[in-house]
């Protein structure tokens, strides 16, 4: 039976949420097909997630491996391949629970760059699982700088052999997933030595674990890197290389080959495969960064509506906590963001679509623009879905806290997308730099690229709104975003200019500028990320109210940015005062409109129950009867107390008397 | 410290490596070790006994802490003499285990919700204890899934067919000797948690369980045996205890992020990264100016809420003398002020420690930082002993009827007297714009007073807000839930000044010139940095320029700068022990990454070199595909 105090939210909703959900997935079609396989792998009790959090961090990875291995015999059931449609909505469905993740980049990698010859050895025994692959670019003392990787691979003519070696601890291999336990084979980078000459980081397929027993291979050390805040499910491994020989095939060598005499030759262009690296950290977006916001929303959304604290008015009921403003300012910005963020998505992949096609035309002339848009857009968008998550989860008060809630593990999950794939401070960097590049050549009246262009025109200076009304107009605000981002961007650029007049040496005044150069490196993005808000709110249907609702969370979204960045907008006097003022009236308004859509707009969403995997956001809201039934499978309950026979029992009865 | 540090009993595998039952099981070992070593050394004192415990469980929670931080001081609050008689020497000594429970699965922080159920018969002279409703069962009770045999109980109290509100009472939950549960009581563990893996945080279920009528807590109201109520005198004094229990939070607060912090800037002083001049060695990453943004600010935090937690303690040790001579005139504001205090540094430094974690990368998200702990271990107090929007909402409600009374013509005392000076500018129109603006930005007098002006200017406008939602509205309860935004925005600002104007007080207190010197510098850079958070409210009222706001924002990085070659030494001087900071990242030594290796060596999945997954399913799936 559903909780009458989540059913009543359902009662008129303003808009249609099945057709909400067909807008998401991108067509009627493409929600059937995700349904059909989250059902599939749902229905089947191998995947099931119901112990996952009473589980011990070896029995998750056992766990892990078991899944990929059914997995691979489910797809092969139901006609599923990596290449197919459905594939997508697999990882969905299993929570991204499962091992061999990395044995997936570590195929792409040889796909993109490996010879073809290295491609038609390595990858028919990687799909066959003869092999397991991971992929080993991390090591202990470096990360996103990849340029300071230790690792080193010494040609050895007389053998055609490569010699890798660790050659101190900070250069282990550390962090690598897959590895620690199941991988039996990586690619490792490592500084290309030929000839006493370094030729910089290059790939190498190291076999680490012998295909018979699974023990390392001779001048291997590797093992897991220990508990971690989340992911127990996956072996994060290192490796010590000592004087591992392998032979010069095993280079991997698409855009460089090293010749049987030593000499190093280097062929094609590398811009590729670099337009394939920044295109990760937007494929990871979706499942890995925005999944787990919309889940948050659906549970803190509809816990708040099940929840009920004090009164709001004397002789009511008890009120249900999303009546709260407060529980609504928390929350409804977040849920926003989801809607928001989910539309950027949607922009980036069509962007980076249409700018694949054009590369395999040798048109490289976008790509420092898409590697602006890749290094910005993860760092804005996984920054701000963690934050999303951790408020949804304190939002829940007390409960959130316990892991039946699912809200932690969802948190500690996602705040590692902050870091993997480039860490997000380095990233607004990079769009930074390239930020203040074309401001530079837009000054000059030299052309720029479409996403920028904003940076030449003249704007008038001050906000035209003349009333809270105002500012639910998209052109207001999107101006507000528009002109806030080149006031940030034009003043670092000129702060730079002046530093390095006064004689200061151009990478000290880059590093006195940091700060502020990544405040508008993001509110770039905040512009960019309103302003496709905006218009796609244009562009959807008018009909079944979707675009209304929409045209509210647009709304709240930039609103909320603004009412919470004040001082940006204040700063040079484009909104006055009495116009902030405005937007708050505005922004707390529109907290009152949406509170009454807010349960059909986190079912839209359209998560089961199953790949929640909460007691608190069920569909049917029977919040407290799970969390009951929940905790007594707590082994805690089912298993004895060890520790009542061992010190509690002599606490109470002995040991304190005799002293 | 070194007592416990050296003692062997006390050693154990690192925790990171142990399930959750292991890690409940070796906190019951060292607590039960602990209650007899300081029967032992005859450690007496509230203080040394403190420090003690902080030492064996490493600042961790325990699952005798409800027993000793609740169970035990209630009792001696709250019981008769006769009862104390009956209960309090065996709890003493241990035979009786006890915890707190109240909070209950369906309410928290709202009491009078609260919907246990204790009813007198005064047939048998008993009380019936009911939990009526799923919602009704006690939940979250530390000790109380596994540990304890007793528990007091709030409950409504029905007597003589009227309910009375809430009463305690005392109710046994395990037989004694064989710790099994007695009929009519259900009882268990709640689960895992995000973190407290220690701690048995528990449930219980009553049905038509009986108790007599001797174990409601009667020092205060009473029940007689014909099923009389008798009122209590006075319930102020249950404020006393909130505010001690909120001040220790906000010593905690800084304790947490003082961990953090000393843990990420000493690695980020070991870490070596990326170029910043050509040519160079990789440089130190704490020589980035990003990194020294993220962590040097929050260095600043840490102090000053080690200042205002001291500050909170002081004051209640002198009010409560005050209490006992029957003066409770400064309660009232005490207990305002030290709510929004406890959600101010809670929250400030929940989000503190999580940027700690994020400034030390990947590295960070692994166990052997120590942060994820801290972090898991910090982030409830944001919900225990009062929620915190609801804490803020309690200090505005004293706010605003500061501002009403200073509206009526009375005037304000204590740190809310600012508001005085607000009736005097509302006669000049246009105060904002007129007043000129005279804030020195080196100078820490001259921001508490730009702190001051802000906290006006927001209790103003939030109670003006108020006033107006009331014109339009009927309903009390709507106008102040419609402007409950504006009031917690109000009532941060208002905590915000009193931590500067805390840490502004503090340094003339400094005699050694030098450390003077540096708090100074922390000081100034606690204050600028949150103007340059918060430059939206300063330039709204028109306490500072946009050019004023401009040289705010340089001066914070110019602070960076001159902090840097302290900052070791600044977290160096918290004083944290290897042992106790629980972090690889954080050594004393600085030698990270041999170390890293090693404890990565004694991760459980280590344990063999083949996992007997590869066997199970690996090797199968080869031979199948």
């Amino acid at each position: 039976s559903v909780n009458p105090d989540i059913a009543s939210e359902r009662q008129t909703p303003s808009f249609s949420v099945e057709k909400l959900t067909a807008r998401l997935d991108g067509g009627v079609e493409q929600t059937r097909m995700r349904r059909a396989v989250v059902e599939a792998i749902e229905s089947d009790p191998e995947f099931s997630r119901e112990s996952q959090y009473f589980q011990s961090q070896n029995e998750r990875y056992e766990a892990a491996v078991r899944k990929a291995v059914h997995l691979q015999k489910k797809m092969h059931e139901m006609g599923w391949t990596e290449n197919g449609p459905e594939y997508k909505y697999i990882y969905r469905a299993l929570s991204g629970d499962v091992a061999f993740l990395l044995h997936r980049i570590f195929v792409r990698s040889i796909s993109m760059l490996g010879s073809d010859e290295q491609i038609a050895k390595w990858i028919p025994l990687a799909s066959q699982y003869q092999l397991i692959g991971s992929y080993a670019q991390t090591e202990l003392g470096h990360g996103t700088y990849l340029q300071g990787l230790e690792t080193t691979a010494v040609f050895d003519s007389s053998t055609q052999e490569f010699i890798l070696n660790t050659p101190k601890i900070s250069a282990m291999k550390w962090w690598p997933g897959d590895m620690g336990r199941s991988a039996t084979h990586t690619v490792a980078f490592a500084q290309l030595y030929i000839h006493g000459k370094c030729y910089g980081i290059h790939p190498f397929i190291v076999q680490i674990r012998s295909l018979q027993d699974h023990s390392l291979c001779p001048g291997i050390t590797a093992g897991d890197i220990g508990p971690k805040m989340n992911f127990e499910h996956a072996d994060n491994g290192y490796l010590m290389l000592q004087n591992v020989r392998i032979p010069r095939e095993n280079m991997l060598s698409k855009f460089c080959e090293v010749q049987p005499d030593g000499t190093y030759v280097r062929r094609g262009s590398q811009k590729i495969n670099y337009f394939t690296m920044t295109t990760v950290r937007i494929s990871l977006l979706s499942d890995e960064v925005l999944a787990p916001l919309m889940k948050a929303c659906t549970i803190a959304i509809r816990y708040s509506v099940v929840r009920r604290q004090s009164k709001l008015k004397p002789g009511e009921q008890e009120a249900k906590i999303l009546d709260y403003q407060t529980q609504q300012e928390k929350l409804l910005p977040q849920l926003a963001a989801a809607y928001a963020f989910h539309f950027i998505n949607d922009y980036l992949q069509e962007l980076f679509n249409r700018a694949y096609r054009e590369i395999q035309r040798k048109n490289f002339d976008t790509l420092p623009e898409l590697h602006a848009f890749s290094s910005g857009f993860k760092a804005l968008v996984t920054q701000h879905c963690t934050s999303g998550v951790e408020i949804c989860l304190r939002a829940c008060g007390g409960h959130g806290y316990s892991l039946l809630s699912g809200l932690p593990s969802l948190y500690t999950k996602i705040l590692a997308s902050c870091i993997y794939e480039g860490e997000n401070t380095i990233l607004l960097l990079q769009t930074a730099r390239f930020l203040i590049k074309c401001f530079m050549a837009a000054s000059a009246g030299q052309p720029v690229p479409p996403s920028v262009t904003y940076l030449a025109a003249v704007k008038p200076s001050k906000c035209p709104a003349k009333n809270k009304l105002d500012f639910l107009s998209p052109d207001i605000y999107t101006e507000a975003y528009q002109h806030s981002a080149v006031r940030l961007i034009s003043s670092t650029a000129a702060k730079l200019q002046d530093l390095v007049q006064s004689g200061v040496k151009k990478y000290d005044a880059w590093n006195r500028c940091t700060v502020q150069l990544v405040q508008a490196a993001k509110a770039h993005c905040h512009y960019i990320t309103v302003k496709n808000f905006a218009e796609t709110v244009e562009r959807l249907e008018t009909k079944a109210g979707i675009q209304k609702i929409m045209k509210h969370l647009c709304d709240l979204f930039a609103l909320h940015g603004i009412f919470s960045n004040a001082g940006v907008f204040l700063h040079d006097g484009y909104i006055s005062g009495a116009q902030m003022d405005m937007v708050t009236a505005s922004y707390l308004d529109l907290l009152a409109v949406i509170r009454k859509d807010a349960v059909p707009l986190v079912d839209a969403f359209d998560f089961t129950d199953k790949s929640l995997n909460s007691a608190l956001g069920s569909y049917d809201g029977q919040v407290y009867q799970r969390l009951y039934e929940w905790a007594q499978k707590s082994p805690t309950n089912t298993q004895m107390n060890p520790a009542y026979e061992r010190y509690l029992k002599p606490l109470l009865h002995n040991t304190l008397s005799k002293l | 410290e070194a007592l416990v540090i050296n003692d062997p009993d006390f050693q154990h595998e690192d925790l990171n490596f142990l399930s959750r039952s292991q890690r409940y099981e070796q906190a019951i070992r060292k607590s039960a070790l602990m209650v007899m070593k300081l029967r032992e050394y005859g450690i007496a004192d509230p203080e040394e006994i403190y420090w003690f415990k902080s030492f064996v469980h490493r600042g961790r929670p325990e699952p005798l802490d409800l027993h000793l931080g609740m169970f035990l001081p209630t009792l001696l609050t709250q019981a008769t003499p006769e009862q104390q008689d009956r209960f309090f020497m065996p709890a003493w000594n241990l035979e009786i285990i006890g915890t707190y429970a109240q909070t209950e699965m369906g309410h928290g922080t709202h009491l009078r919700g609260l919907e246990t159920t204790a009813t007198y018969d005064p047939a048998t002279q008993e009380f019936i204890l009911n939990s009526p409703t799923v919602t009704s069962i006690k939940w979250w009770p530390g000790g109380l899934g596994k540990t304890s045999n007793h528990a007091i109980v709030l409950a409504q109290l029905y007597t003589q067919g009227q309910c009375k509100g809430l009463h305690a009472f005392i109710v046994p939950i395990r037989q004694l000797g064989t710790h099994e549960p007695l009929p009519g009581i259900t009882v268990g563990d709640i689960g895992p948690k995000f973190g407290y893996d220690e701690m048995d945080n528990g449930y219980l279920k009553m049905d038509n369980f009986r108790i007599p009528r001797e174990n409601m807590l009667m020092k205060y109201a009473q029940v007689e045996p014909d099923g009389t109520y008798v009122k209590p005198l006075s319930d102020k004094l249950t404020y006393g205890t909130m505010v001690f229990i909120r001040s220790l939070i906000v010593g905690d607060s800084a304790q947490s992020l003082s961990r953090a912090c000393t843990i990420a800037i000493r690695y980020s002083a070991v870490r070596h990264q990326s170029e910043l001049k050509p040519g160079e060695p990789e440089p130190q990453i704490l020589d980035y100016q990003t990194q020294q943004y993220k962590l040097f600010p929050l260095l600043a935090t840490a102090y000053a809420f080690h200042f205002v937690g001291a500050y909170i303690k002081d004051t209640y040790r002198r009010i409560s003398g005050d209490i006992n001579e029957g003066d409770l005139s400064e309660l009232p504001e005490l207990h305002a002020l030290t709510a929004g205090l406890k959600a101010f540094a809670s929250w400030t430094a929940n989000a503190g420690i999580e940027e700690c974690r994020m400034a030390c990368g990947g590295h960070g998200y692994s166990r052997c930082s120590g942060i994820p702990d801290i972090y898991v271990t910090f982030t409830p107090s944001c919900t225990y002993e009062g929620e915190n929007t609801v804490m803020m909402l309690q200090t505005a409600r004293f706010l605003v009827k500061s501002y009403n009374q200073v509206s009526s013509g009375q005037r304000v005392t204590g740190m809310v007297s600012y508001l005085n000076d607000l009736s005097r500018q509302r006669i000049q129109p246009q105060h904002v714009a007129a007043r000129p603006v005279t804030v020195r930005i080196n100078d820490p007098l001259s921001l508490v007073e730009a702190y001051k002006a802000r906290a006006a200017r927001l209790v103003e406008a939030a109670a003006e807000n108020l006033q107006a939602e009331l014109n339009h509205r009927k309903s009390k309860e709507d106008a102040w839930n419609r402007t409950s935004v504006d009031l917690v925005r109000a009532s941060e600002a208002h905590c915000h000044y009193v931590v500067v104007k805390l840490f502004a007080a503090k340094l003339p207190e400094v005699s050694n010139a030098a450390v003077r010197a540096v708090l100074t510098e922390l000081c100034l850079l606690y204050a600028l940095y949150g103007i340059s958070k918060n430059t939206g409210d300063f330039l709204q009222a028109g306490i500072l320029s946009d050019a004023q706001v401009t040289q705010v924002n340089q001066r914070v990085k110019e602070l960076l700068a001159i902090i840097r070659p302290n900052a070791v030494a600044l977290v160096d001087s918290f004083d944290f022990h290897d042992v106790h900071l629980g972090s690889v990242l954080g050594r004393y030594d600085g030698n990270v990454y041999e170390n890293m290796f090693e404890w990565a060596k004694k991760s459980p999945l280590n344990k063999t070199q083949v996992h007997e997954s590869f066997h199970k399913h690996l090797k199968p799936m080869q031979a199948k595909l």
